[in-house]
């Protein structure tokens, strides 16, 4: 706040460095107290950064010895397996697998959510009459404080035996592609089904984002599209949805970082196999967080490394698309 | 001064933003044509049970619409038609998950729950026996005091980070800002991950609630810190000038003028984040774990909380058990909407509304 009076603003606006004077520069100088604070409250929020820091360290010193171990392969192999306890296996660990399908999930529910997310956004902010848009707003909010155990639960016992009709429904008619063949007639816990619980559970934050830049569509345009004519259609088509499209893109990806992070959701309605697996009516997936979850209450000493390994991954992963999102979406932020 | 004698006649104004009577006729008949067409569509085809039905409503609708705009004629396109029953259609579709999981988690929750849930704990009742005996008051407790604990240490964090953004807005307001965002974005998982790699293996040796605390507190800092530098940002400046004049310092500007003018809205932050992660599972099951009684002891012990007890009830996977975990399921729900809530009425409309 302070650090604005030593601008020369002021002499600008009046035009006096035109007549050749120039103001005299304030310099602010802090007491002591101000000094000890403001230190104060730069190391407090500096503490995001130590955290951070500390993550990525702390889990990259317990994993150094699984990426030493295994070099590339644990990247691009899929097999997961503990050493046997007569050590005639030796144990071996890679997440292929997982990350393959952490991304097949999200990217089901990602493509799934994003049409709701655009439809509900414009609805709640051209569409619905004016009296129930506080009350429809406020019901969103509250959705998206719904834990991701009740959505597992629920996603468990009542989706997933509507979704199993969907799906073979699905085959039936398509099975001749091969996103919807399935090896086995088995449609139960697939990454589709697990896919469109995670649509619903990053919905709210998608339709956050898109609601916010539709809101800021320049109101003289919309006005100039109905003078020349337009319908609210037309309005939309041309001023609202291109205006958000980057936010919509931010929103998309801030989406995608919640659903590559999704554990006990995914955990329950996904069968765990540690195959790479294309086939998204198949009863066969996975993703990375829900692979920390289930294996490491038995995990001994060097298994506990390949998860932290597994964790760094799963961190780095989501810092990066969240990184992608939050800077697509202050960019496309009118200033205020 | 006499007014000019001029006959008034009163003149209605027209609303043209009202619907007519002509409107609702054809919507009427739209509507009653469309449910003929849904009815066929519902009988014809694969279609089964309410959500069938609904979803050849909607075809109908569109049907319907684009029909009537081509026969009519009346200026409008088919996209004109069709574009806000479709956005409507996807507002509606999207209520549909949401009111079936309250729904169910209502109507089967309810059946568990007497006086002695909310008393009882799990010390010498297994999750298998009916639902008559034991309860969640161990984990209702452990709950509050993992998140109690989490609070005290993420919320003034939280502030300090909105503070420095919002007042002292230094050369590093940008970067804190960056860092919150990419913090928001650390997956549960791996906020108890790490929590388990540091405190838990280097330091306790052994699962305890004060390392869930931890974990809780990392997912929540990032909440607090931007609902914080909102609310701030709210605050006039023509408030912190006048201090300025009146020869304040910048620590006694914010401390005794600004802070107190948003107080709420910081308590608001404050529940927002603790509804952010009261629901949390994920870090908890790899820190604080589940324990079957009360217990205070938050370095040496584990301790239950809602959402593990969910999580252990399911995982056991009988029908007591499960019917155990919707009525926990309902508590926890009701707890966490009941401060999101609180924190709305509070925020008002600086946080709720545009």
């Amino acid at each position: 706040m302070l650090d604005s009076w030593t601008s020369d603003a002021p002499a600008k606006l009046f035009g006096v460095s035109d007549i050749g004077v120039t103001p005299r520069q304030l310099k602010v100088s802090r007491g002591t107290s101000d000094k000890v604070f403001r230190g104060f409250i730069l190391a407090g929020a500096l503490f995001s950064l130590i955290v951070l820091a500390l993550i990525s360290g702390f889990l990259m010193y317990r994993g150094f010895g699984i990426f030493k171990d295994f070099g590339f392969s644990f990247f691009t192999s899929s097999k997961w397996e503990a050493a046997a306890d007569d050590g005639s296996a030796p144990a071996h660990f890679g997440v292929a697998a997982m990350l393959v399908g952490s991304f097949v999930v999200s990217v089901i529910a990602v493509a799934i959510a994003v049409p709701f997310a655009m439809a509900v956004s414009l609805f709640l902010e051209y569409y619905a009459p004016y009296s129930l848009r506080y009350v429809l707003t406020t019901i969103l909010d509250l959705v998206a404080s719904i834990p991701s155990v009740i959505w597992g639960i629920w996603g468990y016992t009542i989706l997933m035996p509507h979704a199993v009709g969907w799906s073979k429904t699905l085959n039936h008619w398509l099975g001749w592609f091969p996103l919807f063949d399935v090896p086995a007639p088995i449609f139960e816990r697939s990454p589709f089904i697990a896919g469109m619980l995670l649509a619903m559970m990053i919905l709210p934050i998608v339709t956050s984002v898109a609601r916010e830049v539709y809101s800021q569509a320049p109101r003289d345009q919309i006005d100039a599209a109905y003078g020349l004519g337009s319908s609210k259609w037309g309005a939309m088509r041309t001023v609202v949805l291109p205006f958000g499209k980057s936010g919509l893109i931010g929103g998309t990806m801030l989406g995608l970082g919640r659903a590559l992070g999704e554990t006990v959701a995914v955990y329950l309605v996904l069968n765990l196999v540690f195959k790479v697996n294309f086939h998204i009516l198949a009863s066969v997936g996975g993703n990375v967080a829900s692979l920390i979850a289930s294996r490491f209450g038995e995990a001994s000493p060097y298994e506990l490394k390949a998860l932290m390994a597994a964790g760094l991954v799963l961190f780095f992963m989501t810092l990066i698309v969240n990184f992608i999102a939050t800077t697509i979406v202050n960019r496309s932020k009118v200033p205020s | 001064m006499n007014a000019i004698a001029t006959e008034v006649t009163p003149v209605t104004p027209r609303k043209p933003w009202k619907n007519t009577r002509a409107t609702l006729k054809t919507a009427t008949i739209n509507g009653f044509f469309s449910a003929v067409l849904a009815t066929a569509l519902y009988t014809f085809t694969g279609l089964d049970g309410i959500l069938g039905w609904y979803v050849s409503f909607i075809i109908s609708v569109m049907v319907v619409m684009a029909i009537v705009s081509k026969v009519t004629g009346n200026g409008k396109s088919i996209a004109d038609q069709v574009a806000p029953v479709v956005i409507s259609a996807g507002f509606a579709t999207v209520m549909i998950p949401w009111i079936s999981l309250i729904g169910t988690v209502v109507q089967r929750g309810v059946k568990g729950i007497y006086t002695g849930f909310f008393t009882h704990d799990m010390l010498v009742n297994s999750m298998d026996e009916p639902l008559n005996v034991g309860g969640i008051s161990h984990a209702i407790i452990g709950t509050l005091i993992i998140v109690g604990i989490a609070t005290i240490i993420a919320a003034p964090l939280g502030i300090i980070a909105a503070l420095y953004i919002v007042e002292i807005n230094g050369k590093a307001a940008r970067f804190v800002r960056f860092l919150t965002q990419a913090m928001s974005g650390v997956p549960s998982i791996v906020a108890g991950l790490f929590i388990y790699s540091t405190v838990i293996i280097t330091v306790t040796h052994k699962n305890n609630a004060f390392a869930g605390s931890l974990a809780l507190a990392i997912l929540m800092l990032p909440t607090v810190a931007r609902t914080s530098e909102e609310v701030l940002k709210v605050v006039p400046r023509e408030i912190r000038d006048a201090s300025y004049a009146l020869g304040a310092t910048q620590v006694r500007t914010t401390l005794r003028v600004v802070l107190p003018t948003v107080r709420s809205g910081l308590i608001t932050a404050t529940i927002l984040g603790v509804a952010r992660v009261a629901g949390e599972t994920a870090p908890l099951l790899l820190t604080s774990q589940y324990f079957v009684r009360f217990t205070t002891n938050m370095f040496n012990s584990t301790m239950a909380s809602l959402p593990t007890y969910v999580f252990g009830a399911l995982r056991t996977g009988t029908e007591n058990s499960l019917a155990r975990a919707w009525s926990a399921s309902l508590v926890l729900i009701a707890i966490v909407v009941f401060l999101s809530v609180i924190a709305r009425l509070l925020g008002g409309r600086s946080t709720g509304r545009k």
